[in-house]
């Protein structure tokens, strides 16, 4: 069966979460709330994930990866390049000085938190992506936007939660 | 006094940060045509050296870093404003930082790129620049990770890649409103390219608040690390007034300092220019103004326990450079950088001049003014009296061609910072939405409570 999308824009963010509310205790045939409904805005509220509920993120863990991977090359380029004395005399001095080291894998561990961190968060948010099916400027200035996708026959219903709500203008797109 | 309205529109924030893009006043034009200029004669020097030789900078032995590095240590520390203010001030959750932040990120990219050319200016064969990465020689050498040197120039590309993915990644969302907003032409191209798709689906803000944390907890030890080797670069000499325990605090102290200073002069600049009155208010900027005159303190103490620690220890060659800058050659820039750096800033300590644009922008210059003799005068000092009796009284007086190259590095650096903010948008639009949203339901709960109690 289609899916179609459809894209409820609201001037307020009550109202919003009360259609989320709706969304969620009503059963409808067609549409999953879990997987189907994307909630936009314009700026980052700790609302939405009260009423979305806690959804994980894992950035975290690109950042714990990055970092102990740049920290550990870092470490181990430097030592390697001063291995290369070995077979020359170094006056009782360390081969590989440890403190001295400490700095640049010290620097190379933020770098490698910091890369890793962003690449994460690109691959986490979905960027670089697609424009959504449908989609408002009005988003980015100062509308919620609740954008779902269900079966055809669920259209009907959605739109009639949505009106209920005062929504201030309803898109609809056949989807693929 | 409010930091800022609470009833402003969001539409309006869009529309008067788009409009800034666009319209500025007329003093933008003239600030840019004068740093173009600036620009010009700095140009023009870097020929002249380039084709005659390093001699025409008047570098000699034992001055062989001049005003190149004592530059290049004052736009490291420039540098700093934007991590103290984006993450230092985001994490302790300080609200009025929001409108500001944007432009003091952009200054600390823009300060490590300008910093970053001093490098290659000082050493003349700018062409061997290459010489500075660290990969082995054709006998298998490679560079003495050991020296401060080596740490300075990693620390510098790391704080410098960073900043700017630091920048880029919290312009994401106000790209998107870019791109949303502006007509056809290329500025749309460029901002739908740079704005990835961002559509502030709740999974986008999701991330984005965890990234922008994570990244901003890394800047802070980074930035202190930063100035830290730079001090290191002179703390772990033996040159006498260089050898000083305390030089990496003093250091990062100095870099907040003039970074400070610099914001209230952009602040004020920006302000105007932009017309931004309404996000940079009198209010954010009294805030920045009592930050800076803590630092300045702060600044203050640090240089009095330098000077006593070198005047009660007995390394004789240190206190001799100390007596030197007092009351040698170098007397009256040394005493203009305790009266710039410490006694100017106590006009900050009076109520009445903490608003007050005409003296605060006249003060932060004066501040600058300082930090640059400061760092002038830890260079040239101990190169004019060190350790060999040799290297006694070479006083040095910078040619023109380093005074021409240290006045264009202004105008390289205002020139980037204000084709910046014509660009993209200097005040962030979605946080200072936060802003005025907070406050708002911060004002509407404190109405409610009031009307339970009666």
């Amino acid at each position: 069966m289609s899916k179609r999308h459809l894209l409820a824009l609201f001037s307020n963010f009550d109202e919003a979460e009360l259609v989320v509310q709706e969304l969620r205790t009503t059963k409808i045939d067609g549409f999953n709330v879990n997987d189907d409904m994307v909630v936009k805005s314009a700026i980052e509220h700790p609302e939405v994930e009260e009423f979305l509920g806690e959804k994980p993120v894992y950035v975290q863990w690109f950042t714990l990866f990055g970092a102990t991977m740049g920290g550990l090359l870092g470490f181990f380029l430097i030592s390697g390049a001063q291995a290369n004395f070995y077979a020359q005399l170094k006056g009782g001095k360390p081969i590989v000085p440890l403190p001295p080291n400490f700095v640049l894998t010290y620097e190379m561990f933020i770098l490698g938190g910091v890369f890793i961190t962003v690449l994460g968060f690109l691959i986490c948010a979905g960027l670089p992506a697609r424009r959504s099916p449908l989609y408002s400027a009005n988003v980015s200035e100062d509308q919620i936007g609740i954008l779902v996708k269900s079966d055809e026959i669920a259209t009907d219903k959605l739109k009639e939660i949505f009106s209920k709500h005062q929504a201030l203008e309803i898109q609809e797109e056949a989807g693929k | 006094m409010k930091d800022i309205r609470e009833d402003i529109a969001w539409a309006k924030i869009n529309q008067d940060v788009l409009k800034s893009l666009e319209n500025p006043r007329k003093l933008y034009w003239w600030i840019l045509f004068g740093a173009i200029a600036m620009l010009g004669i700095a140009v023009g020097c870097e020929v002249y050296q380039y084709n005659v030789g390093m001699g025409v900078a008047n570098m000699d032995n034992p001055h062989m870093w001049g005003l190149y590095i004592a530059t290049f240590i004052f736009w490291i520390g420039m540098s700093h404003s934007g991590t103290l203010l984006s993450a230092i001030l985001h994490l302790m959750h300080a609200d009025w930082r929001k409108p500001i932040y944007r432009f003091a990120e952009a200054m600390t990219t823009f300060s490590l790129l300008t910093a970053g050319l001093f490098v290659a200016v000082h050493i003349g064969r700018v062409w061997q620049i290459y010489y500075a990465l660290p990969y082995p020689n054709d006998r298998g050498l490679w560079p003495n990770f050991q020296s401060p040197l080596l740490w300075d120039a990693m620390a510098i590309f790391t704080y410098l890649s960073s900043s700017i993915l630091f920048l880029y990644v919290g312009m994401i969302p106000d790209l998107a409103i870019c791109r949303d907003r502006i007509h056809a032409g290329w500025r749309k191209k460029l901002y739908t390219l740079l704005a990835l798709g961002w559509e502030g689906t709740d999974r986008q803000w999701r991330n984005f608040r965890v990234t922008y944390l994570t990244i901003a907890c890394f800047l802070i030890p980074l930035a202190v690390s930063v100035h830290s080797i730079v001090a290191s670069d002179f703390g772990m000499s033996q040159a006498p007034g260089w050898h000083v325990t305390s030089f990496p605090p003093y250091f990062v102290a100095g870099a907040l300092y003039s970074g400070c200073a610099a914001i209230i002069t952009l602040f004020i600049i920006l302000r105007y220019v932009f017309r931004f009155e309404e996000y940079m208010t009198l209010p954010i900027l009294k805030k920045i103004v009592r930050l800076t005159f803590a630092i300045a303190m702060v600044w203050t103490y640090l240089n009095a326990v330098e000077f006593a620690s070198v005047w009660y220890s007995h390394d004789e060659a240190s206190k001799d450079v100390l007596i030197q800058k007092a009351s040698g050659t170098y007397a009256p820039f040394w005493w203009a950088m305790i009266f710039c750096g410490s006694v100017v800033p106590l006009v900050l300590a009076f109520k009445r001049f903490q608003t007050n644009i005409p003296v605060l922008f006249a003060v932060s210059l004066l501040l600058n003014l300082g930090m640059w003799l400061e760092r002038w005068m830890i260079v040239a000092p101990t190169f004019s009296h060190g350790i060999y009796p040799w290297a006694w009284d070479h006083d040095q007086w910078p040619s023109f061609v380093q005074w021409g190259m240290v006045f264009g590095s202004f105008g390289w650096f205002t020139l980037l910072f204000m084709v910046f903010c014509k660009v993209f948008p200097s005040v962030s639009m979605y946080e200072v939405k936060e802003m005025v949203y907070h406050r708002s339901l911060h004002l509407k709960k404190g109405k409610a409570d009031e009307q339970g109690a009666h």
